[in-house]
């Protein structure tokens, strides 16, 4: 058979298909756990840092233990704001509730109006995770809840941290975002995320007052509690970290649930 | 190692270079050298690649079929890059994080395709390799190259390590935003392949 006749270039074409398939999916069958247990951390360590439990840097043993030890997942329904880790029917394993992969399951999330949608995402998942943070004593300490929403090029994945009277920041971090490096990109800046710890999120009625604001916070002024310095030269990402938490912590967010919990208290 | 070894391997760091001469692999250039430290693990990436598929194109030369021997290419090409991006997300999740898409992306640079069709085609497996091995150092060496400029001015730092104190921490340097965004490498690639022609003349084009 001639290399170039039609009978050799489809063997030659099928012996490559077979060849390479199996090169790739070996790779990634046999990957496939290290990867998971990859992103698997990269999640936990982001709960911990953002309560404040971790340094950047901590190795993957530590943030496993640590995790075990201090961290409780529940789900929450965000429309009623109730507690569903157990329901059996909705949830039969918990652990295994995908909350990204919800985002995109017309049955598991809802579209937001545009009027309503503060935080630029289109879609909202209808149930949340929220971590539970304990002291070493197993007394509950912080809530940390996820965040989503634009910026200016991109989405930008959080968590905020509230202590537990459900107003006050514990800690703010972005893990995933695509801002500009040095302007926008500077939501991940360890300086910046530091100034959140302390400000209230709420205002006297329970309504989401939190503003990152161009410019410096006056101390003196009298909403300094609910301001926080902007980043210079990046409006846009500003803004839209301000409009994310108005709109998660609001009542398409978590405030239903937050209101439940400071009537009853987490049980 | 015979002289033509030697050329094929050190050739595309200074004389032959794959960035400042051929003018090619731009994107990723452009992309990924913000930090020193992406910078090198894309250069290992991109070497490891281009020497890779042009053994492996060397080797089934004379069986590809003229008619479909760049998608051939482009198949092998296409395959080793997964391969490379499913380690790095196995073995330096960080770092795959914040190359995130451009591990991808090798499949489509020049460099790679460029000496698969240019040079494996028509040479042994060995010499092949190594022409793979010289060209992912040709273009190493651009990258580290603009992103030491681009780390060091932008950031304060070099692989990480903070080497000028940022006014915004309380130090005096005050950092070049330019040099973070991407029209900053343009411009340290022109000023290399400035440098480079006016020691080597002969890489100087016709008008």
């Amino acid at each position: 058979m001639s290399r170039d006749s039609i009978g050799f270039t489809f063997l030659v074409s099928a012996a490559l298909c077979v060849g390479c398939s199996i090169l790739v999916s070996g790779a990634a069958v046999g990957l496939r756990d290290r990867q998971d247990l990859n992103k698997e951390n990269e999640r936990k360590k982001n709960i911990l840092s953002v309560a404040g439990l971790i340094q950047p840097g901590e190795g993957a043993k530590n943030v496993m233990q640590i995790y075990e030890e201090r961290v409780k997942g529940i789900i929450v329904d965000l429309n009623t704001g109730k507690v569903v880790t157990d329901d059996k029917e909705l949830f039969p394993n918990p652990s295994e509730y995908d909350q990204k992969a919800a985002i995109d399951n017309p049955k598991m999330s809802m579209e937001i109006k545009s009027i309503d949608d503060l935080a630029g995402i289109k879609r909202r998942e209808n149930y949340s995770w929220v971590y539970l943070i304990n002291d070493e004593n197993g007394k509950l300490t912080q809530y940390v809840l996820p965040v989503r929403g634009k910026g200016l090029w991109s989405t930008m994945w959080g968590f905020i941290a509230l202590e537990t009277n459900l107003n006050t920041v514990a800690g703010l971090t972005f893990y995933e975002q695509g801002e500009t490096p040095g302007l926008g990109g500077e939501v991940d800046n360890p300086k910046w995320k530091a100034q959140w710890k302390g400000k209230e999120v709420y205002n006297k009625e329970f309504e989401p007052e939190i503003e990152v604001i161009k410019g410096s916070v006056n101390p003196e002024s009298a909403n300094a509690i609910h301001e926080v310095d902007g980043l210079s030269g990046a409006t846009i990402t500003s803004r839209g970290v301000t409009h994310l938490l108005d709109f998660w912590l609001g009542n398409l967010g978590f405030r239903p649930y937050l209101e439940q919990v400071r009537e009853q208290g987490e049980k | 190692m015979n002289s033509k070894q030697k050329e094929v391997l050190l050739g595309p760091i200074l004389n032959n270079n794959p960035i400042a001469l051929q003018i090619l692999g731009i994107c990723s250039a452009l992309a990924v050298t913000t930090k020193m430290e992406t910078a090198l693990v894309m250069s290992i990436a991109v070497t490891l690649v281009t020497a890779c598929s042009n053994a492996a194109v060397a080797s089934i030369r004379l069986q590809i079929p003229s008619s479909i021997r760049i998608i051939v290419q482009m198949t092998i090409i296409a395959s080793l890059v997964i391969l490379v991006d499913q380690f790095l997300k196995a073995f330096a999740f960080g770092i795959s994080k914040q190359l995130s898409v451009f591990v991808g992306l090798i499949i489509t640079n020049c460099i790679v395709m460029g000496r698969a069709e240019g040079f494996a085609m028509k040479n042994e497996p060995g010499i092949s390799f190594l022409d793979g091995i010289g060209n992912g150092l040709g273009y190493s060496a651009i990258l580290m190259l603009v992103a030491f400029f681009r780390e060091l001015f932008g950031s304060g730092s070099l692989f990480g390590v903070q080497l000028l104190k940022l006014s915004r921490d309380g130090g005096w340097y005050d950092a070049n935003g330019l040099m973070l965004l991407p029209p900053s490498a343009f411009f340290i690639i022109g000023f290399a392949i400035w440098i480079l022609r006016t020691l080597k003349t002969e890489q100087v084009e016709e008008a």
